[in-house]
């Protein structure tokens, strides 16, 4: 390689810090003409992090179902759109704050959260309900306590003050999450669909326009940040973690809608990972355009602030918008009356050149497409994740007392009440809550009208690391399974993609295997994905997390007076399992929380028979011919069964076979359903699920105020509330 | 009934005490920006649940002082029937119009439940449609509503029956369980739980229903 050149203040250990490769930094030389200035560095930086330009991953993104005609605007855009009919839609998205969770879990928290709910609103829609999937290390590593409730009340003080309900999420703990916790949130608004609000500024000649917050110099390189491995000395790292205010947003978020009521906006984008940098080059590479900046006219919080810090700043609570000429002093007018900040900052140009003047000079003169179809492509040698045995049933030994067993089940870490942590969210507030924190699927109704939305998040990181591609099937599948069990029909999903260094062949294989059976099950159960976000480098010392894609659903319940839920209902009704139980152990919750057992294949997913399983499931719903369902996950039918006894508060008896009872009962066989139904119904839902190619056995029967197999091992409900509700308030409160 | 909710920065239950009015009503409330200072012809107003300026400072502390509050103040003064919900509890005992205070939950972290509150005085407009005794199931979503007074006004409350709820099972350390309180002349009431939540069944509940009914009828 010819010696590359360097400007003043820049040498090659310059460039290693800024997280760009020597190659890379060759090629930013070739694309400009000229070596870039320490701010053109900085721009080059974030723009071509992995958090930015998907660099690693958007190769095998690509093969990713993201099309359907409920689709209105799949991955690329802020968020993704799916149609809900009556010239609305839903407007959703999952993005992670791993990194500055970890680093500084209140703040990371909830600007995760805000920074979610802006990518909703920035397209036009009200932001209806948050969600959330969270993984932490083992509950007896010494900073498991202490990140979960900062992470807790971090997206509690943000949702909280927004008025936006946060409706429900999963929780995972596991050693694996020990260095990197993941904070992945999930928001999804509603928009009247000839209102949607894009990216592009189209046009030249027009104003952009700063509004929001002041820009500080918080958050510089947190994109970057994001983009490595953490060691030791992570915490040194606390500085890029930004400060959120959801007072600020809320204003911001009323201001933006109450601008968007009128037609003065050609184009708008949030300033999320990267700021001011992000948004502007996206802007302008969308719309065909380039964008010179005045950043004299930037509103800055701090003193002396430079060009390099005011374009990397990540700030919270800012847009970057670009307004038709002449409604300068209409759209002021709004933000003055919420009381934020409104300045006018550049221009839209013909050069495609993102063009920096301060100071009466050019700090910086770069082409955008240097900055987003230039940033390099990377396909990463990759290694398929060997397969392991199906581990046979008599590998573990059965229980002498399945009720006790079934206690300590609903009790362990994994199975245990969220109640400690979804009390700390308001769920109720905007008045249209239908199915609260701990169903199948949240429910949330359109406002005015007799419709919902359900949402769910998922994925069983374990199933992932054990065999990514039946993991990445699972975890679609059983996203539009808890969708289904409330009733709904999916309509899309946005990806959360949390994995470990790319760089390495095995966690890269983890990475293609997981993806490839997402997009089998997406393509299977015409289920797109809209939007998504990938979080790669969750390493600590060389140790990753488990691969951990986790999947947003939305679905849309017609009619809201056709919903589900799991609570048993009606003493002497019948339970029926809907779906084949081979009695499958292998990475289940009963072989790692009684025997601590890790070890075995997962339980593959047949796509065909989830679709035909969950298509019956809704179906009977619609007829309004079951009192209750619930979807079989972690733990098995045993676990379900108990699940839907503690929300009802009624007991069951069932009837198991007497031989391995235990696979029968714990096994975590795929695509199935428990309904309750009664004595008359059963007959012919039976016969109607023989003739749909659905399997459907009796289960055993609603009553009592206990759960029994075979009239045997009884254990009440009471007590397995009991043990279900101490959990997590007994971890809580113990001191560290 | 002519009524108006105040919004203030970063309310959050504005629309939802809206969709409440009119439901039990038939008529929209007039929605009043914090910094008019004029208000409408009313007969009822609501001081909705948020976070008034993020409650950075004290909750409610600087709604309070609003230029809208001025006016709410002489109307309240005048005997118009203000309802402060959450945030706008808070606002109230900031303004001066009801005593006390509301301080951090006794469990330090946010609590959003369903409780339920026992209804202590059904002599007012705004409780007419309960029977006393009577066990209503409402949510709270609060951080800051511990309510605490000292203790002759603790007395006074409880003299001139002047607390209108109090919580069966206390989610927040509220001295003497209150959950709502009345002014002396019984036409302004605080209150931490959210009756505008529970007015239809879908939404898991319709024992807030009774309290708009009764200030409709009040003002009829």
């Amino acid at each position: 390689m010819s010696e590359l050149p360097y400007s003043d203040g820049i040498t090659p250990e310059t460039v290693t810090e800024h997280g760009l490769t020597p190659d890379e930094y060759a090629l930013i030389v070739e694309k400009m003409g000229r070596a870039p200035n320490t701010t053109e560095l900085g721009i080059f930086s974030v723009m071509w992090s992995e958090h930015c330009s998907y660099k690693s991953s958007r190769k095998h993104l690509a093969g990713l179902p993201t099309t359907g005609p409920q689709v209105i605007c799949g991955p690329g855009e802020n968020a993704g759109i799916v149609d809900l009919g009556d010239g609305q839609a839903a407007v959703f998205k999952m993005e992670s704050h791993n990194h500055p969770s970890y680093i500084e879990p209140y703040q990371g928290a909830a600007t995760g959260v805000g920074g979610i709910m802006r990518d909703v609103f920035t397209m036009g829609a009200r932001p209806i309900a948050n969600m959330n999937a969270l993984r932490f290390g083992d509950p007896s590593h010494d900073k498991t306590r202490h990140l979960l409730s900062g992470v807790v009340a971090g997206i509690g003080g943000y949702g909280n003050c927004m008025g936006v309900p946060t409706v429900g999420g999963e929780v995972n703990f596991h050693k694996r999450y020990n260095g990197n916790i993941l904070v992945n949130a999930m928001t999804v608004g509603l928009v009247e669909t000839d209102k949607i609000f894009y990216s592009a500024a189209k046009g030249v000649g027009n104003p952009v326009v700063y509004v929001g917050s002041k820009t500080g110099r918080d958050g510089i390189h947190g994109a970057t940040m994001a983009s490595a491995e953490f060691d030791d000395d992570s915490d040194e790292k606390r500085p890029t973690v930004q400060v959120g205010d959801p007072f600020a947003e809320k204003l911001l978020l009323e201001a933006c809608l109450e601008l968007m009521s009128s037609d003065a906006i050609i184009a708008i984008q949030d300033m999320g990972a990267a700021g001011l940098t992000s948004s502007s080059v996206e802007m302008a590479d969308k719309g065909g355009v380039g964008i010179h900046f005045n950043l004299d006219k930037v509103p800055c919080r701090e003193e002396a602030m430079l060009p390099y810090e005011m374009m990397l700043s990540e700030s919270q609570e800012r847009m970057l918008m670009v307004l038709k000429p002449g409604k300068e002093d209409d759209a002021h007018k709004v933000f003055q009356k919420w009381g934020l900040d409104f300045a006018v900052i550049g221009i839209t140009t013909d050069t495609h050149h993102l063009v920096l003047e301060f100071k009466g000079e050019i700090v910086a003169d770069m082409p955008v497409d240097a900055l987003t179809d230039a940033a390099p492509i990377y396909d990463r040698p990759w290694e398929p994740t060997p397969k392991r045995d199906t581990l046979p049933a008599d590998t573990f030994a059965e229980p002498a007392d399945y009720g006790a067993t079934l206690k300590q089940l609903v009790g362990c870490p994994d199975l245990a009440s969220r109640r400690w942590i979804w009390q700390q969210y308001d769920h109720t507030v905007m008045g249209d809550t239908v199915q609260t924190p701990g169903g199948d699927a949240a429910i949330v109704r359109i406002h005015g009208t007799n419709k919902g939305v359900a949402i769910s998040t998922d994925v069983t990181p374990r199933y992932c690391f054990a065999d990514p591609h039946e993991g990445g099937k699972q975890a679609v599948a059983e996203t539009w399974r808890n969708l289904t069990a409330v009733g709904a029909t999916p309509l899309g999903m946005t990806d959360c993609l949390n994995f470990g260094n790319p760089e390495k062949p095995d966690i890269m294989g983890q990475f293609v295997g997981c993806l490839r059976g997402m997009g089998e099950a997406g393509d299977a159960l015409d289920f797109p994905i809209v939007s998504g976000n990938v979080s790669l480098y969750n390493e600590t010392n060389g140790e990753a997390i488990y691969p951990t894609p986790a999947i947003g659903g939305v679905g849309l319940l017609k009619d809201l007076d056709k919903r589900m839920d799991m609570a048993l209902k009606d003493s002497g009704e019948l339970l029926i399992v809907i779906g084949d139980t081979k009695g499958h152990l292998g990475s289940s919750i009963f072989a790692r929380e009684i025997h601590g057992n890790e070890d075995g294949a997962p339980p593959p997913v047949d796509l065909g028979t989830e679709r035909r399983n969950g298509d019956f499931v809704r179906s009977l719903i619609e007829g309004k011919r079951v009192s209750a369902v619930h979807d079989v996950a972690d733990g098995g039918l045993l676990v379900t069964v108990a699940e839907m006894a503690m929300a009802g508060g009624i007991g069951a008896n069932i009837d198991a076979p007497r031989d391995t009872t235990h696979a029968y009962l714990f096994g975590e066989d795929q695509s199935r359903y428990v309904i309750s139904v009664t004595a008359q119904g059963a007959e012919t839902i039976i016969r109607d699920a023989e003739n749909a190619g659905v399997p459907a056995t009796i289960l055993g029967q609603v009553g009592s105020d206990a759960i029994s197999i075979n009239g045997q091992h009884t254990v009440t409900v009471n007590s397995l509330r009991g043990s279900h509700e101490r959990w997590m308030p007994a971890f809580m409160a113990a001191a560290s | 009934m002519k009524s108006a909710v105040i919004v203030f920065p970063a309310s959050n239950c504005d629309r939802d005490a809206a969709v409440a009015l009119e439901a039990v009503s038939g008529a929209a409330p007039h929605m009043v920006w914090h910094g008019e200072t004029d208000l409408p012809p009313v007969d009822f107003i609501l001081l909705p649940g948020g976070f008034s300026y993020g409650d950075y400072l004290r909750s409610g502390a600087m709604a309070a002082r609003s230029p809208i509050m001025r006016e709410v103040i002489k109307a309240a003064h005048n005997g118009t029937p203000v309802l402060g919900i959450c945030n706008g509890f808070q606002v109230l005992t900031e303004s001066g119009l009801l005593p006390g205070v509301l301080m951090r939950n006794a469990g330090l972290t946010f609590v959003c439940k369903t409780v339920h509150l026992r209804v202590e005085n059904n002599e007012t407009l705004f409780t007419r449609h309960y029977n006393k005794g009577d066990q209503i199931a409402v949510p709270v979503a609060h951080h800051d509503g511990n309510y605490f007074a000292d203790a002759d006004t603790l007395k006074d409350l409880e003299d001139q029956n002047r607390i209108a709820f109090r919580y069966v099972d206390n989610p927040n350390g509220s001295q003497n369980d209150i959950a709502g309180i009345l002014n002396a002349n019984g036409n302004v009431l605080g209150m931490m739980p959210h009756p505008e939540r529970v007015i239809a069944p879908i939404l898991g509940g319709t024992d807030g229903a009774a309290m708009f009914e009764s200030i409709l009828e009040a003002v009829a």
